[in-house]
């Protein structure tokens, strides 16, 4: 009785009808591999191999996208170094140009300076010795005017001196005017 | 000893058995594989009967509900892969798929499996999406979690098996795989011993896989559907927003197990494939 009683406790545990969640189906089982074998054939087909290969290239083409714009910086920066040293040497350049032409302009200066001062030393030289020359001429010409008008003047008076009535007024004139004053 | 308390035990034991299985139906019924569909009060659907080659392959409940989570990908990945086509700038679902994706790729099948990954990737792939699709729809109403169902998580497992059996007899030759299994440097009277332990790990590994999807799928609605029974139980209104805040806390706790079982699931495939693979390690 109680074997026959126990016997239907296990049985009846063990067989029930109505389902157990630990009971195992085989068409589950079937159609769960029949499922998933084609889910994976078909998202393999139109899903996995296209979206990696797309998620792959753009991967690629952001490396080489960084990768480009990491070289065009650099040579951007060596462009940048290669200006900034053309520009010094283009500034010193410039500096020695300018500075040559200030020593040629000071010389040039000095030069001109020295040479009009020369000229013009020659020319206050040559003026004097004009003036020098011309005031002798000037002075003999002048000798020998005051020697020809002493020789008129002493003709003059020694041919007035002929008449006597003549000295006697002009001796009276002069003697007048002596008095007067 | 056999005295007749003992047989009274015995039969009120059978009978409390008996009314107490059919007491538990209110709450199994949910969570249970069916061979209809019940959408009440909108009716119930039928599933049409078939039997091959003497086996019953109706399509249940669970099986309706893989179709439909298969359905849902093949949508959602032709989808994505037509805007792929069209830019390689991802936009709306895509985007959401694609940090799946790069999620699996990168966090998962890489530092898993590491070189030769790429070869594994279709399979976890999509394991993890079939998990995660199947795992979201017993969270909507009238869904059903398939992988709350003991047979198909035993399957998912037992192809992981094959996955990783075949990957590391692929890599390391068949002779080369079962030698690989037996650590180096064991004194030989050990072998007999290692090779039963190392050969029934392999079995115990899918056997834990299979064991714990199934598991947490199920625990979450059980619980659930146990909170509400709550109020049945007591039989009064104050347990009712107990109930339904505890009810909705395990919802959302569920979403997350969803996540992470997938997650783990796919994790640990791709773990062992990688320990099949790379014996060395």
């Amino acid at each position: 009785m109680i074997l026959n009683n126990l016997l239907l406790l296990a049985f009846y545990s063990g067989g029930e009808s109505s389902g157990g969640p630990l009971d195992v189906n085989p068409g589950v089982i079937l159609w769960t591999v029949v499922t998933f074998i084609f889910l994976l054939l078909i998202l393999k087909r139109i899903a996995w191999k296209p979206i990696l290969n797309s998620l792959n290239e753009r991967e690629n083409f952001i490396k080489d996208s960084l990768d480009k714009a990491e070289t065009a910086k650099k040579e951007a920066e060596k462009l940048i170094a290669d200006n900034k040293v053309s520009i010094l040497k283009a500034e010193e350049e410039a500096h020695k140009i300018i500075e040559q032409s200030r020593e040629y302009a000071g010389k040039l200066k000095s030069q001109i300076l020295d040479e009009s001062k020369t000229q013009s030393k020659k020319m206050i030289e040559d003026a004097t010795h004009e003036i020098e020359r011309k005031n002798a001429e000037a002075f003999s010409k002048l000798k020998d005017q005051v020697a020809d008008i002493a020789v008129q003047a002493a003709e003059k008076i020694l041919r007035e001196n002929l008449d006597k009535d003549k000295q006697i007024k002009l001796v009276n004139s002069y003697l007048k005017d002596l008095s007067k004053n | 000893m056999w005295n007749p308390d003992t047989l009274k035990t015995v039969a009120d034991t059978l009978q409390t058995v008996k009314s107490g299985a059919q007491d538990t139906g209110w709450i199994m019924h949910h969570v249970l594989d069916a061979r209809e569909i019940d959408l009440t009060p909108f009716g119930v659907i039928h599933l049409p009967q078939i039997h091959l080659f003497g086996i019953d392959v109706t399509p249940t409940k669970h099986v309706v509900f893989m179709w439909i989570a298969v359905i849902l990908l093949i949508l959602a990945f032709i989808a994505a892969t037509r805007s792929y086509k069209k830019s390689l700038v991802p936009k709306g679902v895509t985007n959401l798929l694609e940090v799946l994706i790069v999620f699996v790729r990168d966090e998962i099948a890489k530092p898993t499996i590491g070189h030769g990954y790429e070869r594994f990737l279709p399979y976890l792939l999509t394991v993890f999406f079939f998990i995660l699709t199947c795992n979201f729809l017993g969270l909507i109403p009238y869904g059903a979690t398939a992988t709350s169902n003991i047979s198909v998580t035993a399957t998912l497992a037992t192809i992981s098996f094959a996955v990783i059996q075949l990957g590391g007899i692929f890599k390391n030759g068949l002779f080369g795989y079962f030698k690989g299994l037996i650590p180096h440097g064991i004194p030989f009277w050990l072998l007999p011993i290692m090779l039963v332990v190392e050969i029934l790990g392999l079995f115990t590994k899918p056997f834990a896989l299979a064991i714990r999807l199934f598991a947490n799928m199920t625990a979450g609605h059980i619980v659930i559907l146990a909170l509400i029974g709550l109020i049945f139980i007591l039989r009064t209104y104050f347990v009712v927003p107990v109930s339904i805040s505890f009810a909705l806390f395990i919802f959302l706790l569920e979403i997350l197990v969803a996540l992470i079982q997938a997650y783990i699931f796919t994790m640990l495939s791709s773990l062992f494939i990688g320990m099949a693979v790379h014996q060395e390690h």
